[in-house]
């Protein structure tokens, strides 16, 4: 095994990683704090993508595209939360799957209607575009490495909110018993909205850095979404600090996995069993490992709730 | 189940039953293999419900089991066995394995992690289909029709639906004695208060397994008829937003009620079907984008419909007895 390529899929592991831990961590906070179940998480991602996409053609600057694509995804969040979820909360969580499910199918058809149905490529600046050799002789993208970066600091400025800050006292006091915060003399209503906005700029962060790696697509953040699901479930839904350990490890798992399974196999069977079996398993792999999981511990890693 | 209620079901079937001679008559044969796939689907989707409605169970992974099933006759047919007698009880079988190993592990979970886990295990089959390149992986693979010794020819269409009709008869029938039994009992109690049942000595983890590997079983039947009609198999029909829809037809036609899946499924598909044709007619070129209307339609059937299309029959006929669902608070399933 090629020690360079095994530390190349590590780096990319890492970033596939952090980009889940962005998404899983609005999807978690907003499970913790509200007790709702957003299935439309995926579109938020879907829609900072496009919005970045659209600013950065705009300003023809690739950074003050970027970054002006945050608050107008806070925008897109707080109003996503006052119109169509706020109604939600008090529902079960069958009401909240399937009405989500329903907002899913509206705002695919926006991007389509708004945007197009074709898929937008965003290129990176000259700046962004290079490589660098991190170690001697494995040059790397520098854009997946900003990735990583980025990802690590607003995990870094998620841990600051939510543990030293009065906002994260109530998150956190919203998690446990939200009814006492509200009657605390809180405002409640806002707290929410906050709460989402905020879960919506990282999931639209997460689309915006996806945006120049893949393409921008109606329904793209969707199979984002139920890996993001595996790692809250993984990390213990609610734990921001559960999932980011669980995003990593799938982020690393999948990745490294789909490199080094086959290979593997191939130690093990024959050639021609090892290279059907090989991808079956590797696709497999993070749902077995949530299997597992689950069976030592029903409530994952981390569980922040007893309710 | 009331007598009301089983005339309800009794007359949804019958109207069922006079689609082909009726399509035969107006020279519309497009309807009867519409309506064929209405019934796979109803099938699919009273499955779902005899778990979701009467079980709790919320499991958002249903087209799993539907993709095992036509997976099955799709790999029979690969290796060209196309013996329907063969095909049929080992696709069923097969999904009840499935569901069984899903089940296990999903049931130990509860509220929302079981919403996610078996959507996330669905996912993983959806991936594994993918990755069979053997089978077609993305694009899928073509499937002949089974045979059944010549008693029945699904290549015509009219016996195919009724096939289809009598399959969802029979499994209707089933259903309606299971929850009046014993163990349905059991299964709808823990629904309830499943504490209760615990401490009355029930292992209220068996009869759920139980219950949901039954309703894997026949969703797997629904999956084989569903290769059969399209004689086509493709990791698409265990896309996670078919599990969706198959929820959505259980909560439209109304949960906890053994025809209201089948209502809904019709409701469902027909809406899918004409919806983009209404949306023309206001403004041309509109109909593409048909899930811009309908995306608003399932939230406000979420938020509004209680009881789905089953209460809207049951409160207009039996004004005192409403068939809507059974509540179902937060945090277990």
């Amino acid at each position: 095994m090629d020690p360079l390529l095994l530390l190349e899929q590590s780096f990319n592991g890492l970033q596939f990683g952090v980009m889940l831990f962005l998404i899983a961590a609005g999807l978690t906070l907003v499970f913790g704090v509200m007790d709702l179940v957003n299935l439309a998480h995926g579109s938020l991602v879907m829609i900072g993508a496009y919005l970045a996409t659209t600013l950065v053609a705009w300003t023809d600057s690739f950074l003050l595209g970027m970054i002006l694509a945050l608050p107008a995804t806070f925008v897109v969040g707080a109003l996503v939360e006052v119109v169509a979820l706020r109604t939600l909360y008090r529902r079960d969580h069958l009401d909240q799957v399937l009405a989500t499910f329903g907002l899913i199918l509206f705002f695919n058809e926006v991007v389509r209607i708004v945007w197009g149905p074709i898929s937008l490529y965003s290129g990176l600046p000259d700046y962004l575009s290079g490589h660098v050799e991190i170690i001697p002789g494995a040059p790397y993208p520098v854009f997946r490495l900003l990735i990583i970066a980025v990802g690590l600091a607003v995990a870094g400025i998620i841990y600051l909110i939510v543990a030293h800050t009065r906002l994260g006292m109530l998150i956190r006091a919203g998690a446990s018993n939200n009814e006492m915060v509200g009657a605390l003399g809180v405002n409640i209503k806002s707290l929410f909205t906050l709460v989402f906005a905020l879960g919506a700029v990282f999931a639209g962060l997460a689309g915006m850095m996806l945006g120049p790696l893949t393409s921008v697509e109606s329904g793209m953040g969707e199979p984002l979404l139920i890996l993001a699901f595996v790692v809250i479930i993984i990390g213990g839904i609610g734990s921001i600090r559960g999932a980011f350990i669980a995003a990593i490890v799938i982020g690393m798992v999948d990745t490294v996995g789909r490199i080094f399974l086959p290979v593997l196999l191939r130690a093990v069977v024959s050639d021609a069993a090892a290279d059907t079996a090989g991808p079956a398993l590797a696709s497999m792999l993070i749902y077995i490992l949530m299997a597992a999981i689950l069976v030592v511990r029903p409530r994952g890693l981390f569980p922040a709730r007893t309710g | 189940m009331n007598n009301r209620q089983i005339w309800l079901t009794l007359i949804t079937l019958a109207l069922f039953a006079v689609v082909p001679p009726l399509a035969a008559i107006f020279d519309q044969p497009f309807y009867v293999d519409m309506l064929a796939r209405v019934l796979i689907l109803a099938l699919a989707a009273v499955s779902l419900d005899f778990i979701l409605g009467y079980g709790g169970m919320v499991s958002f992974g249903h087209a799993a089991y539907m993709g095992i099933g036509a997976y099955t006759v799709g790999i029979f047919s690969f290796y060209g066995i196309d013996n329907g007698f063969i095909q049929f009880p080992l696709a069923m079988a097969a999904s009840a394995l499935v569901g069984l190993i899903f089940g296990a592990m999903s049931l130990r979970t509860s509220g929302v992690y079981f919403i996610m886990i078996t959507l996330a295990f669905a996912q993983m089959l959806y991936f594994l289909g993918i990755s069979l390149e053997e089978f077609g992986g993305d694009d899928g693979m073509t499937a002949a029709r089974s045979e059944f010794a010549g008693l029945v020819d699904l290549n015509d269409s009219s016996q195919f639906y009724y096939l289809v009709l009598a399959c969802l008869a029979l499994v209707l029938f089933i259903l309606h004695r299971l929850v009046r039994s014993r163990f349905g009992m059991v299964i709808r109690a823990s629904r309830t208060n499943e504490k209760r049942m615990q401490a009355m000595g029930f292992h209220t983890y068996r009869y759920k397994l139980a219950g949901f590997t039954i309703a894997a079983s026949i969703c797997g039947l629904s999956g084989a008829l569903f290769a059969n009609l399209n004689e086509f198999v493709s990791p698409d029909i265990m896309h996670w937003t078919r599990s969706g829809e198959i929820m959505i037809m259980v909560i439209m036609g109304g949960m906890g009620t053994l025809i209201g899946p089948v209502l809904g499924a019709a409701g469902f598909l027909l809406l899918e079907e004409y919806l983009p044709q209404w949306m023309e007619i206001f403004m041309t070129n509109a109909g593409e984008h048909w899930a811009i209307i309908m995306g608003p339609i399932l939230i406000a059937i979420v938020l509004f419909g209680r009881g789905g299309i089953h209460a809207l029959f049951a409160r207009k006929w039996f004004p005192r007895r409403s068939g809507a669902r059974n509540g179902g608070g937060k945090g277990h399933g």
